[in-house]
């Protein structure tokens, strides 16, 4: 199976309010078209992983390898342009544009990366809200559609650019079960039909159980793999 | 990548647009800042240019003279040498130009020089029947004079050019006119200091709106008052030079100085008090218009900051959706230009408005209207301080919008 992204003995310490190791000596590996939980009780370190696979958080001993490339190191620029084209994000909460109409929202980052002209990106976008089944809120303001919807118009924004990667900090943490089972379809789906990778951290134990794989982390480091 | 889209400037567009209000406020601020800042240094300019204009109708721009000198011993002091007592002393009579035709041919032929004119001085007194003024008379070629001094243009009777005609012709101000009681055509006799005494026509009268200047002044041909002092026609105590650039007068003055080796004094240094009051006045007006500018762009700078606060959750977003430190900066640089642009616009406008309802109150006086018009100088001037200050005042919060770091916003 393709490796997508690698960790090699990355580590890490917060220094506030004083010195402490909060990951050490984590190896993972996430393949093409996985759907990856991690899980782990608060403090575990599972969601600081997340952000330094991220490439958002650059504080860390160890390497990064995205795509048999080395990440760390990088310039924040460089950084930047590599989140744009290949991580998707979906966090607790949407953080959409209120003033942005839930088509526009999903248009930033393809706007932000360029590959196609605007009236493309105008049909992928709606072919992105399609999948999503919210075609007929496109030209809502993001702020009048309900937690779910809004939801999903996140993720339609993660998904614009078809990255490789989509990262999900608690994704379905603000859902109620039927919202957060259409959001575990839609990741299953992806995984499957567009060989997209998922790494999410997750709280619902349901969530992790249905997903391909589970990294359980415990104070900083990785208690088992299931 | 291919295509360039301007998602920047969609959202800071978006920005404005849903601020409005706050908007508004921050452009107004801008408004007035550049307005008071065009208006206050148009003013300036007016004030500037009708004090010049008021001094250069007595004054040329350079006046060469030979200035007093003092007596030196002959003997330099020797250490082995007696001491010797010296009594130093100015000079008699040696207020004079050598040679004065070589010198206004030499001035003539130097760059940047528009009018060279001799002048001489007399004092004199100005007497009709018992009633005597001290005052001094002006001994000059009326049409060379009229060139550097504009004298027809306040000549309010008579006619400054019949000086060409009648030799014994004499202009008067209006202040000796009035306490002597004589119009133009009348006879006045004049004593200079070396007693001579001669009867003099009233061509015209001028009136320069400097009330010492009116009630001691006079011109007269240049030849009467050679003869007035008693002196050939070669006595000449002032040479006089306009040169095109006046500002620069100063330079010019050090060069025709060391060209002729007598003591050529620019009009800047013969008006210290009036260029110091110039100055102080370029000051306060600078200081001020300077200071309202910028307190325009603190109300720039803080309804970016608002913005700021108030979307740190869009900025990290952005930021993690690829967009650079970059990015986040033009966003929230743009949103301030736009502010000021509408802001200096507006500005400027009104600035308009004011130097035209200004420029049409009549003060009285000398001054008549009030001395403002339409500077473009001070316009572009605005423009570039205006965007200068919009610029910074954006770029700063604009700056800490980029170091936002999104982990920290995420993981609240």
């Amino acid at each position: 199976m393709q490796t997508v992204l690698e960790t090699k003995n990355v580590g890490k310490y917060f220094y506030d309010p004083e010195k402490f190791r909060v990951l050490n000596n984590i190896n993972i590996k996430a393949y093409k078209g996985e759907f990856l939980t991690l899980v782990g009780k608060s403090g575990s370190g599972k969601s600081t992983l997340l952000y330094l696979l991220s490439t958002m958080d650059t504080d860390y001993d160890g390497e990064i390898w995205m795509d048999k490339k080395l990440v760390t190191g990088l310039n924040q620029n460089d950084l930047a342009d590599i989140r744009n084209e290949n991580i998707g994000f979906v966090f607790q909460f949407h953080y959409l544009l209120p003033e942005f109409t839930c088509l526009n929202n999903v248009m930033i980052p393809a706007l932000k990366l360029g590959r196609y002209s605007k009236q493309e990106i105008e049909e992928r976008a709606y072919k992105k809200l399609e999948i999503l089944g919210l075609k007929d809120q496109a030209l809502k303001p993001a702020s009048k559609l309900s937690g779910g919807q809004q939801q999903r118009v996140a993720i339609a924004r993660a998904l614009i650019n078809d990255p490789k990667i989509i990262m999900g900090d608690e994704p379905t943490g603000n859902l109620d079960s039927k919202n957060t089972q259409i959001v575990f379809d839609i990741f299953k789906q992806l995984t499957t039909e567009f060989g997209q990778t998922i790494i999410a951290v997750t709280h619902d134990n349901d969530f992790a159980k249905a997903s391909d794989r589970t990294i359980v982390m415990q104070d900083g480091e990785i208690l088992s793999e299931r | 990548m291919k295509h360039k889209h301007n998602i920047n400037s969609e959202i800071s567009i978006s920005y404005i647009v849903t601020n409005k209000k706050l908007t508004t406020i921050a452009a107004l601020g801008v408004t007035i800042g550049i307005a008071i800042f065009v208006f206050m240094n148009s003013m300036m300019k007016g004030f500037d240019r009708t004090s010049t204009e008021s001094i250069f109708k007595t004054v040329p721009h350079i006046r060469l003279y030979k200035d007093d000198e003092t007596s030196v011993p002959l003997s330099d002091k020797h250490k082995e040498s007696e001491t010797i007592i010296v009594n130093p002393k100015i000079v008699p009579d040696n207020n004079v130009l050598v040679n004065p035709n070589a010198l206004i041919k030499l001035l003539q032929s130097q760059e940047d020089v528009k009018v060279v004119t001799p002048q001489t001085n007399a004092n004199v007194f100005y007497n009709n029947g018992k009633s005597q003024i001290s005052g001094n008379a002006t001994g000059i070629n009326i049409e060379e004079a009229n060139k550097m001094f504009n004298i027809k243009s306040y000549v309010v009777e008579g006619n400054a050019d019949d000086l060409k005609n009648i030799q014994n012709g004499i202009l008067l101000g209006v202040g000796i006119a009035n306490k002597m009681n004589v119009r133009t055509g009348d006879d006045i006799s004049i004593t200079s200091s070396k007693g001579v005494l001669k009867t003099m026509k009233v061509v015209g009268l001028f009136r320069t709106n400097n009330s010492n200047t009116d009630k001691s002044k006079s011109y007269i041909n240049i030849s009467l008052a050679q003869q007035l002092l008693q002196k050939n026609a070669s006595y000449i105590t002032d040479i006089n030079v306009n040169v095109n650039d006046f500002n620069n007068a100063n330079i010019y003055a050090q060069r025709f100085s060391k060209l002729t080796g007598y003591k050529a004094e620019d009009w800047q240094a013969a008006n210290e008090t009036l260029m110091a009051a110039a100055k102080m006045r370029k000051v306060i007006i600078t200081v001020i218009s300077f200071s309202i500018l910028l307190v325009a762009g603190f109300g720039i700078y803080n309804i970016l900051n608002m913005t700021i606060t108030q979307k740190i959750n869009d900025i990290a977003i952005l930021k993690a959706m690829g967009f650079r430190g970059g990015d986040v900066v033009r966003i929230f640089v743009q949103q301030a230009l736009i502010i000021g642009f509408l802001g200096i616009a507006l500005g400027l406008t009104l600035a308009t408005i004011l130097v035209n309802v200004l420029s049409h109150v009549y003060v009285g006086g000398d001054i008549g209207y009030f001395p403002i018009r339409f500077e473009p100088s001070q316009y572009l001037k605005g423009l570039i301080f205006g965007f200068l200050v919009t610029f910074f005042a954006g770029y700063i919060p604009a700056r800490k919008a980029a170091n936002v770091d999104p982990v920290s916003i995420f993981r609240k």
